[in-house]
C-alpha cells in the first residue's frame, strides 16, 4: 500500500534541534577535544604507551571490566525476575513495584553509597543483626572491598535493567503466550520458547547500559571500595587530584572513550538483526 | 495432504452444561448449555459483550467456570488447563509466535508433544499444504500478508489434530474480498478433516455463510440455537430476528382465524393459526416484500438507497409504521417522496410469541 502522508525529511527536521546540538558542542564537546588534546600535548603518544603498556594500569582497566561484567550479570539476575513481574502483576503491584525501583534513581548516588556504608560495615546494620542473632561471631567483611563495591553498584545500576526488561515484557502480546499454552505447552517450556526469545533485546539493551555506565563509576567504587578497588575512573581521579598529572589522566580517559564506544558498536551490530516487531 | 485425512477421527462431540461465570456484578455467562455434535461447525453470534469470549475462553481452558460443567466425548475437562486440552485455536489476531519461521510456527504444537522430528516435519509439510503455504517456510509472520498470517494460523491449530477447533473472530481483520475467500477455505477445510469447529463472531453475514448452526447469544445467554436457515426465517425473539438479517419487525395480538391485529390498528394476515389474545411479535424480511394484494402497505418513500443488484426503500404508512422494503434492482426505481404500494404474502410472515 502507497502511503500518500507527507514525511519531513532533509534539513527541514535538523533545524530544530540546533539549540541542544549547540550546548552539547559547548559543553561537551569542545571539552572532551580539549581533553584529548592534553592526552597528546608532548607531541607523541607516550601518555597511551603507559597507561596500555604497564602491567598496573592494564591490571586496573581488567579490573574494571571485570567488575563491569559481575555487575551486568548481578544486575540481570535480580532485573529480569523483577522487570518481569512487574510487568505481569496487577497494576497495584506494578505500580508498588515501579516507586521501589524507581525511587532509588530519584535518589542522589551519593546519599545511596553513604547508607551502603553504613549498613555494610564492621559495626554497620547487617553485621550487628547477625552477630546479635547468633549467625556470625566475627563481622563479614562486607565494606571496602569487592563485595561492597558489587552491593552498591549493582543497586544503583539495578533500576536500568529493570526498565528495558519491564517494556520488553510488556510489548509482548499476551495472547501469543495464551497460544503457546493453549497449544500444550508446560510454563517452563513457555519462558523458554516465548518469553525469552521475545525479551532478549530488552536484556540486551538493560545489559549494554548497565555496563557502559559500570564502566566509568566513579563514586560508588572510591568510596565502598575504601580505595583497595581500583576502578579506572578512580585512578583518573587519582590523577587529576593527586598526582597533577592531567595528559596522563587524559590518555586514561580517552583509552575508556574508545572502549566505552567499542562496546555500543558492538551492541549495535548484535541489537539490529534481533530486533522483532 | 492425503494423509492429514487419514489421520483425523480424533474430533470430538463438546458440552457445554449449565455453566456460569460472572465479573463482579455482571454476568458473562448465565446458565449457559449447549452440544456441539461431532464434526459440526457452530457459530456463537452475538455483539460484543454478549459474552461470546467468555464462551470460547471457558471451552479454551482460560477462563474457569463459577458452576457448570465442560465435556468432551464425556470427559470432564472443566478446571483442565489449556496445555492439557488438545484444542486448536485461530486467535482474532493471530497470534503468531513473531521470532518463529513459519514452518517453526507451524511445529510448535508437535514439539510441545514430543513429537519425532521426521514425523514433524512430514505433518508441519502437510499441514502447510493444507493451508496452500507451501514454499513459505522459512518466511517470518511480519513478512506474510494478513492472509497468509490467518493460514498460518489455522495450519498451526489443525496440525496435531486437535480434538476441537475454535475460530475466535479471525477474519475481522481481512478485506471483503479476501474475508469470503477465506471463510469458505475454512469451511471447505473443515469439512474435509471433520473437525468439530466453535467459531465465534459477531457478523451475521459471516455466520449464515460458515455455520451449520448458530448459537445467538446477548447478556451471556443463548437467544437461539438453530440452522441458518431457522435462524434467519423463524427466530425465536425480538433479537434475534433484529440481529440477524434485516428486519421489520411489529407487536401485535392474535386474532383469530389466522390474523394479528398490529398495535397501529392494522390487521395482517398471517399462515399460522394463533390462539386469540395472545401477544405476538411478526417479523417480515425486506426482500419478501412483492407485488401482491395480500398485506397491503401503502406509504411515502421517505429513504431510497440504491445497493447495484437491490435497492431499499423506507416508506411510512399511513398508521405510522415504518417499513423497510428490498427488491432486486430492475427498471425505474421509487424516489423519494414518492407513494409506492407493496404486499406481502401471508406464509411469508413469522410470527412469534412474546
Amino acid at each position: 500500500m502507497s502511503s500518500s502522508f507527507r514525511t519531513h525529511k532533509g534539513p527541514r527536521g535538523f533545524w530544530p534541534a540546533l539549540p541542544a546540538l549547540i550546548l552539547l558542542g559547548v559543553f561537551f564537546l569542545f571539552p572532551v577535544l580539549r581533553m584529548l588534546g592534553y592526552s597528546v600535548e608532548a607531541g607523541n603518544l607516550d601518555w597511551y604507551a603507559k597507561a596500555l603498556g604497564e602491567g598496573l594500569y592494564l591490571q586496573v582497566f581488567w579490573n574494571t571490566f571485570e567488575i563491569a561484567i559481575f555487575v551486568t550479570f548481578f544486575c540481570l539476575l535480580l532485573g529480569y525476575p523483577l522487570g518481569f513481574l512487574i510487568a505481569t502483576t496487577t497494576p497495584f503491584w506494578a505500580t508498588m513495584g515501579f516507586i521501589f525501583v524507581l525511587l532509588p534513581l530519584w535518589t542522589s548516588v551519593l546519599v545511596r553509597t553513604y547508607a551502603w556504608m553504613v549498613l555494610l560495615g564492621r559495626n554497620g546494620v547487617f553485621n550487628r543483626l547477625l552477630m546479635d542473632g547468633g549467625v556470625i561471631a566475627d563481622p563479614l567483611p562486607l565494606l571496602h572491598n569487592l563485595t561492597g563495591v558489587l552491593i552498591g553498584m549493582v543497586h544503583v545500576l539495578l533500576p536500568y535493567m529493570v526498565l528495558p526488561i519491564y517494556g520488553a515484557v510488556k510489548r509482548l502480546d499476551p495472547a501469543v503466550v495464551a497460544a503457546a499454552e493453549g497449544l500444550g505447552a508446560s510454563s517452563w517450556r513457555i519462558f523458554w520458547r516465548i518469553y525469552l526469545p521475545l525479551t532478549l533485546n530488552g536484556i540486551f539493551a538493560g545489559s549494554v547500559i548497565v555496563f557502559v555506565l559500570a564502566l566509568g563509576f566513579f563514586i560508588t567504587p572510591a568510596l565502598l571500595g575504601g580505595g583497595r578497588v581500583m576502578m579506572i575512573a578512580v585512578l583518573i581521579e587519582q590523577q587529576v587530584r593527586e598526582t597533577l598529572n592531567w595528559p596522563f589522566a587524559a590518555a586514561l580517559s580517552a583509552v575508556l572513550l574508545a572502549s566505552t564506544l567499542a562496546v555500543y558498536a558492538l551492541a549495535q551490530r548484535f541489537m539490529r538483526p534481533a530486533a522483532t516487531s | 495432504m492425503e494423509r492429514l485425512d487419514a489421520e483425523e477421527v480424533s474430533s470430538a462431540e463438546l458440552r457445554v452444561e449449565d455453566v456460569s461465570k460472572r465479573f463482579g456484578q455482571v454476568a458473562a455467562l448465565d446458565h449457559v448449555s449447549l452440544l456441539v455434535e461431532r464434526g459440526e461447525l457452530l457459530t456463537i453470534l452475538g455483539p460484543s459483550g454478549s459474552g461470546k469470549t467468555t464462551l470460547l475462553k471457558v471451552v479454551a481452558g482460560f477462563e474457569a467456570p463459577d458452576s457448570g460443567r465442560v465435556t468432551v466425548d464425556g470427559v470432564e475437562i472443566t478446571v483442565r488447563p489449556p496445555a492439557k486440552r488438545d484444542i486448536g485455536m485461530v486467535f482474532q489476531n493471530y497470534a503468531l509466535f513473531p521470532h518463529l519461521s513459519v514452518r517453526r510456527n507451524v511445529a510448535f504444537p508437535l514439539e510441545m508433544r514430543d513429537v519425532a522430528r521426521a514425523e514433524i516435519d512430514r505433518r508441519v509439510t502437510d499441514a502447510l499444504g493444507l493451508v496452500e503455504l507451501a514454499g513459505y517456510d522459512e518466511r517470518l509472520p511480519r513478512q506474510l500478508s494478513g492472509g497468509q498470517q490467518q493460514r498460518v494460523a489455522l495450519a498451526r491449530a489443525i496440525v496435531f489434530n486437535p480434538r476441537l477447533l475454535l475460530l475466535d473472530e479471525p477474519f475481522g481483520a481481512l478485506d471483503r474480498k479476501l474475508r469470503e475467500t477465506m471463510q469458505l477455505e475454512v469451511r471447505r477445510l473443515q469439512r474435509r478433516l471433520g473437525l468439530t469447529t466453535i467459531f465465534i463472531t459477531h457478523d451475521q453475514e459471516e455466520a449464515l455463510v460458515l455455520s451449520d448452526r448458530v448459537a445467538v447469544m446477548n447478556k451471556g445467554a443463548i437467544q437461539q440455537i438453530a440452522t441458518t436457515t431457522e435462524i434467519y426465517e423463524r427466530p425465536a425473539s425480538d433479537f434475534v430476528a433484529d440481529f440477524v438479517g434485516e428486519s421489520n419487525i411489529f407487536h401485535g395480538i392474535a386474532g383469530a382465524g389466522g390474523i394479528v391485529v398490529l398495535e397501529g390498528g392494522r390487521t395482517l394476515r398471517v399462515a399460522r393459526a394463533l390462539a386469540a389474545g395472545r401477544k405476538v411479535g411478526v417479523l417480515i424480511r425486506p426482500e419478501r416484500f412483492a407485488v401482491t394484494v395480500a398485506n397491503q402497505f401503502a406509504g411515502e418513500v421517505i429513504e431510497a438507497i440504491y445497493l447495484g443488484s437491490s435497492f431499499k426503500l423506507r416508506l411510512r404508512t399511513g398508521d405510522g409504521l415504518s417499513v423497510i422494503v428490498r427488491q432486486p434492482a430492475r427498471g425505474k426505481l421509487p424516489v423519494v417522496g414518492e407513494h409506492v404500494s407493496v404486499g406481502i404474502e401471508p406464509d411469508e410472515i413469522h410470527v412469534f410469541e412474546l
